[in-house]
């Protein structure tokens, strides 16, 4: 029923408008990664591996980045650890305050990022308000100094961010199951254990796969929460791409961290939509 | 069902599992509390208890021109991304769902990508195509930058809404002789109203919030998260608490709003739905 010239129409301004924006700065970003700086601060357009060289020579750079995988796995893990029990008892026994209940876990997902990490450092700080109750309440006399400047901060303040988004695809893959299968695995006998592990879990498993890439992907590359309660030692791979584009003064490596990163991402969603896919039941 | 599953035979405790919803609801909501409540206290940021509560803050706050500036900015940002996501995300989406090109696979890839991608990796490519292009930073460039970004956003949620419409109409208006464009303006976007106006919403607050594409485009103009994250850098104070209780507030009010909405439609948008539909539209 589409002419061509409407289906013109409506494939061929999005489909410049990304190519501008969004395929040619990967190229962009590709490209990059192969040039180098000169002594005189200005990008050298010569073709070479030198800045793929130095990724894997330089122990710092995949050090962090074996961190910052760490600090998004513990994430991921403490996100599907709180997402997954709330989502089941939201879908399997709130009853009527399901929908209420549900609108309460998506409201912190507005609240702007930026102010929910401050809200932590605030919190967590030596002066914070954790401490100072704490010792109010005399159960320390001295500031605890690992809670703010600490890998420990930046997975907290970033499983706080991500557990909402966790929960989502969990609960929607939840309330896909059919509760006649739930309903027929009680009535043959199983016991509720059983019903979990053997029907509702299973059934689930595309729920997580996406619930666990959506946390670990977006906590890899962050960069804010560890500028503002990572201190040295919570340091993650994209502040050094922050540094390399700044003070450092090196788009080439830089652009070559970032080409990686954007390789891995795009490798784990190719594995999540595989994962997916083969745990589907539909 | 209800009865089943509550029964006492069904012992799978939800003793513990409503003492787990409670403490996540808890770990959830106290950040956000406590930043409300120290935006009052007359002692500054930290300590326990909040001591000579105060709206000093808030009035430091209405008196300081630099954030009211910058406010102003965010606005103008996220209208103009918001007009250039739907734009393009509107068109994509009818592209997706009602044509077969070449590379049909790669572009809903590459249009649904910047809704999963860290920000820093859409943010730094576009810096270096500014730079290649000697594009000036300005306010304009993060523009650029969010409307690429949130095309995503107004593609999934308009995709879902075309799904459920009903083709016929559209097929009449065509047979009794209206065009393409009279039919799209009369009957398609009438269809669509509500997962426009739901993308609307959530793309112009994805855009006020922003701060990960945008750090990398600003220019000598700083929207609002930016300049909440310079005076971070410098020290906090109870001001920051102040406009984020205000942000907070306005949030609420656009959910509140959104909801209303959407309890009317039987399409729904938001950040949950785009969130799901990702995930489904990834693996599609």
């Amino acid at each position: 029923m589409f002419s061509r010239a409407y289906k013109a129409a409506v494939t061929l301004p999005p489909l410049i408008w990304v190519t501008v924006f969004l395929l040619v700065p990967y190229l962009l970003m590709f490209c990059y990664s192969f040039w180098s700086v000169s002594a005189f601060q200005t990008i050298e357009h010569s073709w070479n591996f030198s800045n793929y060289r130095q990724l894997l020579r330089v122990d710092v750079y995949w050090q962090t980045l074996l961190r910052s995988m760490g600090i998004a796995a513990r994430v991921t893990a403490f996100s599907l650890l709180l997402g997954y029990p709330l989502a089941y008892f939201l879908s399997f026994y709130a009853g009527k305050k399901k929908d209420l209940l549900y609108q309460l876990v998506i409201i912190p997902l507005w609240v702007s990022y930026l102010v929910r990490a401050y809200a932590w450092k605030t919190i967590l700080g030596s002066d914070g308000v954790l401490n100072t109750l704490l010792q109010y309440v005399h159960l320390t006399k001295h500031p605890l100094e690992f809670l703010l400047y600490s890998p420990f901060a930046v997975v907290l303040t970033l499983t706080h961010i991500y557990t909402p988004f966790a929960f989502l695809p969990i609960y929607a893959a939840l309330e896909h199951i059919p509760r006649n299968l739930v309903e027929a695995s009680h009535d043959l006998g199983a016991t509720p254990g059983q019903t979990f592990w053997k029907i509702i879990f299973p059934l689930s498993i595309p729920g997580v796969v996406a619930a666990a890439t959506f946390a670990f992907v977006l906590s890899l590359g962050d960069f804010i929460a560890p500028l503002l309660l990572g201190g040295p030692s919570g340091i993650m791979i994209s502040n050094i791409v922050v540094s390399l584009f700044g003070a450092a003064y090196n788009w080439p490596l830089g652009a070559a961290i970032s080409f990686c990163m954007l390789v891995l991402v795009v490798c784990l969603l190719f594995l999540s939509e595989r994962l997916e896919k083969k745990w589907s039941f539909s | 069902m209800e009865l089943l599953l509550s029964g006492a035979d069904f012992n799978s405790s939800p003793r513990w599992l409503r003492f787990h919803a409670l403490a996540v609801f808890a770990f959830l909501y106290a950040p956000i509390a406590i930043l409300i409540l120290y935006s009052f206290n007359g002692e500054g940021v930290g300590g326990f208890p909040p001591r000579n509560l105060t709206l000093a803050w808030y009035r430091i706050l209405f008196a300081d021109g630099a954030i009211w500036d910058s406010v102003f900015n965010s606005l103008q940002v996220a209208l103009a991304a918001m007009v250039i996501a739907l734009a393009f995300g509107i068109p994509a989406a009818l592209a997706l769902e009602r044509t077969q090109f070449p590379g049909k696979a790669l572009f809903r890839r590459l249009v649904l990508l910047p809704l999963i991608l860290p920000g820093i990796i859409t943010g730094l490519s576009l810096l270096m195509l500014f730079n290649v292009t000697g594009t000036k930073l300005s306010l304009m460039t993060i523009v650029l930058g969010h409307g690429t970004a949130l095309i995503s956003v107004a593609t999934t949620e308009v995709f879902a809404g075309l799904q459920k419409l009903d083709r016929a109409q559209e097929e009449a208006s065509l047979d009794l002789g209206a065009n393409y464009w009279q039919t799209f303006w009369r009957i398609t976007v009438p269809n669509l109203k509500l997962p426009i106006i739901g993308a609307a919403l959530l793309i112009f607050t994805l855009s006020m919030d922003e701060i990960a594409v945008s750090f990398f485009l600003i220019g000598r103009d700083n929207t609002l998260p930016l300049e909440i994250w310079g005076r971070l850098r410098r020290g906090i104070t109870p001001e920051i608490n102040a406009v984020s209780t205000i942000i907070f507030l306005f949030s609420l009010a656009a959910i509140v709003l959104w909801y209303r909405l959407r309890v009317r439609s039987e399409s729904g948008a938001g950040m949950d739905m785009a969130i799901g539909r990702a995930s489904e539209a990834s693996s599609a």
